[in-house]
């Protein structure tokens, strides 16, 4: 099978214009520019079952149908801030295949009748924007951005925007107060972005890879997409696997993938050759999914993983063996989230550098089952309280690290807080 | 009207306006859901998380649009699994709302556990201790016991000095935002941010110098926790220990309600002082909030200069007398010069002081003149703006035209409020000669030339996009002022408007009519009750009986000094020693308005009561009283007993006063928000109104009278003359008037002495920014500090007034560089 999204593999030298054009790029987008009505667009995205592969997994052409039509100008913006631990993928697309993913912009644009989109990228990606930046005049230059394109009354133009280095500037509506120039702390929702989104005009935010599909799922219809991955969770899925994995790296693979596939067959397998012990499916972010054999043979997909007590987000699979302890991942992540939390809400900014206090005197192993309990705790007492998602992230590995795996937290257990071999 | 809306909280129908947030929904009917980053007067964040609440939303079938009804026939509610915050949610009709239920409880007992963790255990020596949110909380809700170890709370600086009025203690601040958001939505003056993020998120001031607003106190009523603190109160005392006195503050004719702090204290040898002022919620004039002069510069009366004891000139010098001996002789002075007395007084007094005052004058013939610089309060009183007018029900469809006058600087409330207003979508005009904080949310900014003042405002009815947005406009009100202008130009400029909003039909009813920007609190009251100024006021006291009160001649203009010098007689009331007290023949010792009762005329006519907050300084007397007893030694008999007495004659004796009470003016209704009742969290600690709202004057036009407008008075032009410079006034809020040069606080804001010139002028004159030059100005130099404006034509120099150049009118000035030093 060839690849859909990581199409260089195939296809050496496509991040140049002349290879991707030879190769049927932006025919999709003019086709649909020229030949499509934008609700036409959207129909066939939503019958294509693309979901958003930004973590969430909503379905794409719906959300576009809740653009509001009665509030103009429309923005279109590609999430490229990709910052959760263990997500790699969006990266690679815009290196090595970046137009493909610009493509899908400008269909995504326009779809929903936005003139301007912006690309926004963590700070960190500097030089992928400023190549990205090359290939945007490049399309300006042979006339697939721009005014009037393609003989329409269609302009688009895309510009890219750097942030500062904030793994909440990813959701979304800290990105737009980001992009409006303010501090990125996110937003009251409702009114979502559809409604009220970047300068308070509806605005469509889409993740990289969700927009990458656009161009392919345009040209070879919705039946065509819809017959890869399963019912629930159509398409192909760019894994990023990392963890104590002897190939890390990203694996494009049509949902429904098994862990197992995933992990042997393509990942070669774990370090030494240990038993995986737990799976974290979606980053830092993830709860930690138990694994046995039976769990190893279930399918990715985002409902099959959610019976597993978790979510696949963004599908960043981080392996943990048996060398591993729980307790000095969640370290990790709580160390993670209390850095990265905005501080605009109480129970995050204050729940995560609790968390931290917590971790670490279990860490030196003080009053370790107290502190356990009240760790695991405060971490419910945050649950359900916070802003936005990322105080909610922050409590999930710590749960169920210490619900399903009690014996990694215990004083007895004298592998606990030792690095990993 | 707006749709209504009906609910139930807590088992309490309520109906309110679609629209609401359950937060004031509940307020309504007084259930006080905890907050810390909601504020009515703000946006609503969400940020805090400390109003959750169950909320439960009828289910609707898609198919018919109505509820689905449970086997009982009651509607079926859903409820999200989470619980939801209070101030972010509106109101919605069959919404159920559990405030007190465990599972919101729990909610809020544990949000408020969270922000325990980082607060530091400050209660006792905190400012806000016994007015705090977060400590009434934290009894009322919060766990009895820390579960976060002491130790590793955060350690951070308890005393950063945000400007030099505002300090923040880090530890404190629970990073609700409201001072960043009052500062950027309600001042305009976004000065204050967040620095880093997550648990480091800290307040830092934006601007230089530090927290660069006139309204930056404001922020420390609505600060939830003791953060920040202003370097006046700072550890000055525990809230409990204070008592409370309604008054309206003296500074400005805004007229804003305020409260006086007081207390009995060691420190201040065992008597009852003022430690601080607060404002007093009245939404028609003020709201809740109240700027840094009026907050700061209340510490004249305390000053060492006050006078305690009549005096009488005895050879030459002013020697102690009883008041009964020297009434007698200010009264048989008086009674003397019959025709020649002039009663000069400003409009720092009361009502009820220049009522008695301009009845001396009357009874003898003589004349009341108004110590002012500036005109037009006559014609405010024929076209002022109507009974029910409210800056803060103006938007759509209403223009708000603000004419020669820096509203940020001469009345910082006026200019909060009229920004709220454009900000809702009221057109303002501001037409000035030079650039002023208001253009900013000004829809048409017109820029003049020092002396088009009447040219610009007869243009507003040309048409035109502006002249279109004044002339159909619904409402339209014009507020003038003295920028750059005297007495007779102040007065043709005011004429203009009167005519302007006269043809357009913009008097007579609320939101229309004129307003004047006066430099004294009650400069409008002393117009309604008849005084006048006088074009060539040397002139007019030459060889007269000088009754001055409450003003400073003398030590504001020399050529003043020596008019007083050459008159036949002078009495002088005052606060404090002055240099007209010293060269006067008679000194009579007053109180200050803190420490007596009255009432002042605002800016927009409303009559507010004042009422003691301090013991009076031993033998001194309120102004009215004083001139009721002179007035008797002189045969003329005035009500001296009570400033309640003279407000009820005076209704009778002023149309424009006329069907007012003293008591009415006492008078309060309930009032949106509702702030006081004890929770702090929702208002902050701004003062309920329990003391009198006020009561406006009516105007000519309004009582439907005929009256003719004069015409508009031709003024000498001034121009600037080739190689000259013509010198023109402007007011400062921080001057060398003696309110502020009193509050030590504000002398670092008050600054050098500054003049500023068009680029092309100071190039002209060879002069640079910071340098220090020599004005003179009719024959007195002054050393001052050369600013550059570049929005002021090239010609002029701008000297702002009561800074030591005596400066009334345009005039003449010769510009002389000192010495070369440059200062920062
Ligand atoms: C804390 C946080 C971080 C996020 N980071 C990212 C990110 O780095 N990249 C991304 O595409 N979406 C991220 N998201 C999800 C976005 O908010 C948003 O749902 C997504 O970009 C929508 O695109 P999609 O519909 O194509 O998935 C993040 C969400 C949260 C709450
Ligand atoms: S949950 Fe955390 S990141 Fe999200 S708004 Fe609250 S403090 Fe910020
Ligand atoms: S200083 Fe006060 S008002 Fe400002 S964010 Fe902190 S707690 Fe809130
Ligand atoms: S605006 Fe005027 S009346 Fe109000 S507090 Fe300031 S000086 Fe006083
Ligand atoms: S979140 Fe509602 S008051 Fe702060």
């Amino acid at each position: 099978m060839s690849y859909v999204l990581l199409r260089h593999r195939d296809i050496p030298d496509i991040n140049t214009l002349n290879v991707y054009k030879k190769n049927g790029g932006f025919e999709a987008f003019k086709k649909v520019v020229t030949k499509m009505k934008p609700g036409e667009v959207t129909d066939t995205v939503k019958a294509s079952g693309l979901r958003g592969r930004g973590g969430a997994g909503f379905p794409t052409g719906v959300k576009w149908s809740f653009i509001d039509n009665k509030i103009w100008p429309h923005y279109v913006v590609a999430n490229a801030d990709e910052s959760e631990p263990g997500t790699f993928k969006d990266r690679e697309i815009m290196e090595s295949n970046p137009f493909q993913f610009l493509e899908g912009v400008a269909i995504a644009s326009y779809a929903v009748g936005a003139n301007a989109a912006y690309v926004y990228l963590r700070g960190e990606f500097w030089q992928v924007a400023k190549f990205l930046d090359e290939k945007i005049a490049e399309m300006e230059e042979a006339g697939y951005l721009g005014e009037k394109l393609f003989g329409t009354d269609y302009s688009l133009h895309i510009y890219t925007h750097l942030g500062a280095g904030a793994y909440i500037c990813g959701e979304e509506t800290a990105m737009l107060e980001s992009i409006e120039g303010k501090r990125g702390m996110p937003r009251i929702r409702p009114p979502f972005p559809a409604v009220y989104g970047l300068y308070g005009k509806p605005t469509v935010v889409n993740n990289v890879e969700t927009l990458t599909n656009l161009p392919m799922i345009l040209a070879n219809g919705a039946d065509w997409y819809k017959n890869m991955g399963t019912p629930d969770s159509a398409g192909v899925k760019v894994f990023s696997l990392s963890g104590r994995i002897r190939k890390p790296g990203n694996y494009e693979l049509p949902f429904g993938t098994t862990f197992r596939q995933l992990i042997y067959e393509h990942g070669g397998g774990v370090l030494d050759g240990r038993p995986v012990k737990a799976i974290m499916p979606a980053g830092a972010s993830s709860s930690f999914i138990v694994a046995d054999e039976k769990v190893l043979d279930m399918q990715m997909d985002y409902a099959t993983v959610r019976t597993l007590g978790a979510d696949l987000g963004s599908a960043s699979v981080i392996v943990i063996d048996d060398t591993v302890s729980i307790d000095w991942i969640i370290n990790k992540t709580i160390h993670f989230f209390k850095h990265e939390s905005c501080g605009k809400c109480t129970p995050c900014r204050e729940g995560t550098y609790w968390m931290m206090h917590l971790i670490e005197d279990i860490r030196d192993d003080k009053h370790s089952t107290a502190n356990v309990d009240l760790l695991l705790n405060v971490a419910r007492q945050m649950q359900n309280k916070c802003l936005c998602p990322l105080g909610e992230f922050s409590t999930m590995a710590v749960v169920t690290g210490i619900e399903r795996f009690p014996q990694d937290f215990k004083e007895s257990n004298k592998q606990v807080l030792t690095e990993p071999a | 009207m707006t749709k209504q809306v009906t609910l139930t909280i807590d088992g309490k129908q309520v109906t309110v306006p679609d629209g609401m947030l359950v937060v004031d929904a509940a307020k309504e009917v007084g259930i006080d859901i905890p907050v810390f980053c909601y504020h009515p007067k703000m946006e609503p964040v969400g940020m805090c998380r400390q109003c959750l609440v169950e909320i439960g939303r009828p289910m609707m079938d898609r198919a018919t649009g109505k509820p689905i009804l449970d086997d009982k026939g009651a509607p079926k509610l859903q409820f999200l699994p989470k619980l939801e915050t209070a101030c972010t949610n509106p109101v919605s009709d069959g919404m159920v709302v559990y405030t007190q239920s465990e599972k919101a409880k729990a909610g809020q007992k544990a949000n408020l556990e969270f922000l325990l963790t980082s607060h530091p255990l400050d209660c006792p020596i905190c400012d806000k201790g016994g007015e705090c949110p977060l400590q009434n909380l934290t009894m009322a809700h919060g766990p009895g016991k820390s579960r976060f170890l002491y130790d590793e709370k955060m350690h951070l600086a308890k005393n950063v000095p945000l400007g030099d009025l505002i300090f923040l203690d880090q530890e404190r601040c629970i990073q609700c935002a409201r001072c960043i958001r009052f500062q950027d939505e309600v001042a305009g003056d976004a000065v204050l941010g967040f620095d880093e993020r997550g648990r480091s998120t800290q307040i830092v001031s934006l601007s230089d110098p530090g927290f660069d607003s006139v309204f930056s106190g404001n922020t420390t009523d609505i600060c939830p926790v003791g953060a920040l603190t202003t370097a006046d109160f700072r550890f000055g005392a525990r809230p409990w220990e204070l008592s409370s006195s309604a008054s309206i503050c003296s500074q400005c004719p805004v007229g804003c309600n305020i409260t006086f702090n007081t207390r009995r204290e060691a420190m201040s040898d065992g008597r009852i002082v003022i430690k601080r002022v607060m404002p007093r919620q009245n939404e028609e004039v003020n709201e809740i909030w109240i700027c840094d002069k009026g907050r700061f510069a209340y510490h004249y009366a305390e000053s060492e200069k006050r006078l305690s004891k009549p005096l009488v000139r005895k050879d030459g010098k002013l020697s102690r007398v009883s008041w009964d001996a020297a009434a007698r002789a200010a009264g048989e002075a008086i009674a003397k010069a019959k025709k020649d007395l002039v009663v000069l007084a400003s409009g720092r007094l009361s009502n009820e002081d220049l009522f008695n005052l301009k009845s001396l004058a009357d009874q003898m013939e003589g004349k009341a003149v108004l110590y002012t610089h500036m005109g037009g309060g006559d014609l405010v009183s024929l076209v002022g703006v109507g009974q029910g007018t409210n800056f803060g029900s103006m938007g759509e469809g209403s223009t708000i035209v603000v004419v020669a006058s820096d509203l940020y600087e001469e009345a910082p409330i006026w200019y909060l409020r009229v920004k709220q207003a454009a900000q809702r979508g009221a057109t303002l005009i501001v037409a000035n000669p030079r650039e002023t904080k208001l253009d900013r949310f000004a829809s048409f900014v017109i820029r003049y030339s020092y002396g088009d003042e009447v040219k610009t405002v007869h243009d507003l009815t040309k048409k035109g996009k502006i002249g279109d947005a004044f002339v159909k406009a619904e409402n339209a009100v014009i507020l003038f002022g003295s920028d750059g202008l005297g007495l007779d130009g102040s007065t043709a400029l005011a004429t203009a408007c009167a005519r302007v909003l006269s043809d357009t039909e913009h008097i007579g009813k609320p939101n229309n009519g004129l307003i004047g920007v006066w430099p004294r609190a009650n400069d409008q009251g002393a117009w309604e009750i008849g005084f006048r100024p006088e074009e060539n006021l040397a002139g007019a006291l030459k060889g007269k009986t000088v009754y001055v009160v409450g003003a400073d001649p003398a030590g504001d203009n020399p050529a003043l000094a020596k008019a007083l010098n050459g008159a036949e007689f002078v009495v002088a009331q005052d606060l404090l020693e002055t240099e007209t007290t010293k060269l006067a023949d008679i000194v009579l010792p007053v109180q200050a308005y803190t420490e007596r009762e009255g009432t002042f005329t605002s800016g927009e006519r409303r009559v507010q009561r004042f009422y003691p907050a301090v013991p009076a300084l031993d033998g001194t007397k309120p102004d009215f009283a004083v001139t009721s007893q002179v007035a008797k030694e002189a045969g003329v008999i005035l009500e001296g007993t009570s400033a309640s007495v003279v407000f009820d004659i005076m209704a009778e004796d002023v149309k424009s006063f006329a069907g007012l009470n003293y008591a009415r003016l006492a008078e309060v209704k309930p009032q949106w928000p509702i702030v006081g009742r004890g929770d702090l969290y929702y208002g902050g600690t701004t003062y309920e109104n329990k003391h009198g709202l006020g009561a406006w004057l009516s105007s000519a036009a309004g009582r439907s009278e005929k009256f003719t407008l004069p015409r508009v008075q031709k003024v000498e032009e001034l121009r600037p003359k080739e190689k000259k410079l013509l010198a023109v006034p402007v007011t400062k809020l921080y001057d060398r008037g003696v309110t502020v040069e009193s509050a030590k606080l504000l002398n670092q804001r008050i600054g050098e002495a500054f003049i500023a010139l068009h680029p092309s002028a100071a190039e002209q004159f060879g002069v640079e920014a910071g340098e220090r030059v020599k004005l003179s100005l009719d024959g007195v130099s002054e050393d001052v500090v050369v600013k550059i404006d570049e929005t002021i034509s090239t010609g002029v120099v701008l000297v702002p007034r009561s800074m030591g150049l005596p400066i009334s009118a345009p005039t003449e000035a010769s510009l002389k560089v000192a010495k070369k030093v440059a200062v920062r």
